[in-house]
């Protein structure tokens, strides 16, 4: 797959699963039965996982959360197209990418349950937390981008942000930044059709976000962000071009926000409901279950069974993030400099002899 | 009159200002179709329509800037920036530009323009949602920084800063944006900038405490008065430019100034006003100006919060040592 065949400019988009479960056979992928089977594993993980997290925000065990519901195709697939020496750079709706990339589930639990250690992730993760300023972390992507061609390590740098991101000054300096220095970073634009309330149209008059790239003499292409398959393929395009020192690339998926913003929002106020229904045909999941059939590699029975695992999977996520204690009184000052300076010291001790006299 | 909480009000300000002014317009994150996501903005993109109240591409910066342009024509806009954890992007805006106009043009250009920010903790919200940097703000030259704790201030301060020739930024505080009702009146006159309000009369200690943090004074307050010890609370509803004559007047009566605030302690308005105090009512002190805040961290997510926010109990706990002193 070449990016100047997919010329955003001429609306042309990369797709190689269609709605019906179709996979044009050029495009496709040269997976094994079990590697197309895992990415509709890791959809449905992600899937199930985000409803467990809707179900914890309503008893009250978790905080605000936003959920991916209709996003998962494009995250697995990029995600997959990895290497180890990679970097993920997410915003905050990245809850697919995190399972596939070992990030541990209790991780972003926590996070969302407001919990510190939802960031703590080990550098060998080479995964960055998650970060909730729009936009702002695409210039970090761009900076590690840099250090690693500096350094002279193969890794690139994946960095994932809405359509809504595009808006921020951050981003385009980002762009200018990975563009001059021809650094390895691969920006990944879901575009899922809302930023909260905000339409599309609204972000940009152009006919396309991709184009935004073009701007910055980035190679930039539009997939179908619902198509697996097309963000793999794109975005192990776009790994070679950044491990063969081409600089960086820009992917725009085009996907959808099936469910609300956050759990604070509601989209009735927005949006209709028949829009949402018009796209549900569209996510990834159904098509993904019509391609296995074609190929006698679903059945309700697997799904089921896959789905009991997943399920005690993520019973036991959730068993451990719950079993951690809520951070102590030290935990708000410990983690703020290497070395605590004494102002600090003092008001940690005024915390805890207020604490101890209540 | 209507009984309304702080949303209530400031929309109902902003309804009125729009009905009197066809100069002044809304823009910000969601705040038209959705009416903004705490729904302050509720309405109004129905009544006034998309030319007036405008969705704005997700750009804090630009948000802010383009504000700034409007005004420079006499326009009267009205920004929202969704949280303070998100309006560092604008200050170069504010620092640079929206704060200078005046000055540098010598008069010729000015910024009459307000900029609308919920703010601070107590909601359990995620990271990057309950930051108080108010300090940062009131630091800044040119700008006026104004924040209420009541409907009715709320709604009389937030008509002062549209019509006032300088930029205004309003900070709101969201944990009591539901917290409280009140009578406000239907077309109330605007509460003039830079004058506190006397929440609560005592004789022994003066509290200094904005935004969410009045409450937290007043149920202080209650449980030093049944130990004997009467507070008087003073909300100065303006940080700046700041009423230095209330608060003076009260600390020269009570002899005693402990200031709230969540905001990080070191250089806080804590800081500022305990040195307004020594340089002018050090005779009159009866203990040293003491300060319960929020403390020099980062603001911890919502399962440390509690921890770092002034509670009662911590402001309880510091007037009976200035008592005692
Ligand atoms: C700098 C900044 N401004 C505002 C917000 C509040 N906010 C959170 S997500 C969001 C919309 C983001 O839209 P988009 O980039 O399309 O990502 P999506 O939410 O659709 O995944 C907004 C306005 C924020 N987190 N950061
Ligand atoms: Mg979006």
């Amino acid at each position: 797959m070449n990016f100047d065949d997919y010329d955003p400019l001429q609306g042309k988009r990369l797709q190689v699963l269609d709605p019906e479960g179709c996979a044009d056979p050029e495009l496709l992928p040269d997976f094994d039965d079990d590697t197309l089977r895992l990415i509709f594993r890791w959809m449905l993980a992600a899937r199930l996982l985000d409803g467990t997290c809707l179900t914890l925000q309503r008893e009250g065990r978790m905080g605000t959360y936003p959920p991916v519901e209709g996003q998962e195709g494009c995250q697995v697939g990029s995600a997959l197209a990895l290497g180890t020496g990679d970097w993920v750079v997410p915003s905050f709706r990245e809850l697919a990418v995190a399972l596939v990339r070992g990030v541990q589930m209790e991780k972003t639990l926590l996070f969302w349950m407001g919990h510190e250690e939802g960031s703590r992730l080990p550098r060998e993760l080479r995964y960055l937390p998650i970060a909730i300023p729009v936009g702002s972390h695409t210039l970090h992507a761009a900076g590690l981008a840099m250090g690693l061609r500096y350094r002279g390590e193969k890794g690139a740098v994946l960095c994932y942000f809405g359509d809504g991101a595009t808006s921020e000054g951050d981003f385009h300096e980002a762009l200018t930044f990975a563009g001059v220095y021809k650094a390895p970073a691969i920006f990944f634009c879901q575009n899922n059709a809302w930023a909260i309330s905000v339409p599309r149209k609204i972000q940009c008059a152009a006919s396309s976000l991709a184009a935004k790239g073009v701007g910055y003499g980035i190679p930039s292409i539009q997939i179908d962000g619902n198509d697996p398959f097309a963000a793999y393929v794109a975005t192990t395009a776009a790994l070679e071009r950044a491990r063969a020192g081409e600089g960086p690339s820009f992917i725009e998926a085009i996907t959808y926000r099936l469910g609300p913003h956050t759990t604070s929002d509601d989209p009735g106020r927005y949006r209709s409901s028949d829009e949402v229904e018009r796209m549900r045909p569209l996510e990834p999941l159904v098509r993904y279950r019509l391609f296995l059939k074609e190929r006698n590699l679903w059945s309700e029975t697997w799904e089921e069974q896959i789905s009991s695992e997943i399920r005690d999977w993520i019973a036991e996520g959730v068993r451990k993030a719950e079993s951690l204690p809520a951070p102590g009184p030290h935990d708000i000052f410990d983690h703020m400099y290497a070395e605590l300076p004494p102002h600090l010291a003092r008001q940690k001790a005024d915390l805890l002899d207020g604490l101890k006299e209540e | 009159m209507a009984s309304l909480n702080l949303v209530e009000a400031i929309n109902l300000a902003l309804r009125e200002e729009m009905e009197r002014d066809g100069d002044v317009l809304l823009l910000g994150e969601d705040v038209g179709r959705e009416g903004g996501v705490f729904r302050v903005t509720e309405g109004l993109q129905q009544t006034f329509g998309e030319e007036r109240v405008m969705d704005t591409p997700l750009a804090e910066s630009g948000i802010v800037g383009v504000a700034f342009g409007l005004s420079l024509l006499g326009l009267r806009p009205v920004a929202e920036i969704q949280f303070m954890g998100f309006l560092p992007p604008t200050l170069d805006q504010i620092i640079c530009h929206v704060g200078r106009i005046r000055n540098r043009s010598r008069g010729v250009y000015s910024a009459p323009l307000v900029i609308r920010v919920p703010y601070g903790g107590g909601i359990h919200a995620p990271e990057h949602h309950s930051e108080s940097t108010e300090a940062i703000l009131v630091h800044i030259p040119g700008i006026k920084v104004v924040v209420p704790s009541t409907p009715a201030d709320a709604c009389g301060l937030l008509k002062s800063a549209i019509r006032d020739p300088d930029p205004v930024l309003f900070l709101e505080p969201k944990r009591i944006y539901r917290a409280i009702k009140e009578e406000v009146a239907q077309a109330m006159e605007p509460i003039p900038l830079g004058r506190a309000r006397r929440v609560r009369a005592g004789a022994h200690l003066t509290m200094v405490a904005w935004g969410a943090m009045v409450r937290e004074a007043q149920k202080a307050a209650d449980i030093l008065a049944e130990e004997g010890v009467e507070a008087e609370i003073i909300d100065p509803r303006t940080l700046s430019p700041l009423d230095t004559e209330a608060i003076l007047a009260s600390v020269r009566r009570t002899g005693r100034c402990l200031v709230v605030h969540e905001a990080a302690r070191t250089a806080g308005l804590g800081a500022e006003i305990s040195a307004l105090v020594m340089e002018e009512a050090l005779l009159h002190l009866k203990a040293p100006v003491a300060r319960v805040t929020g403390f020099d961290t980062v603001m911890p997510l919502p399962k440390g919060e509690h921890l770092y926010m002034p509670e009662p109990s911590r402001i309880v706990r510091a007037a009976r040592k200035m008592m005692r002193f």
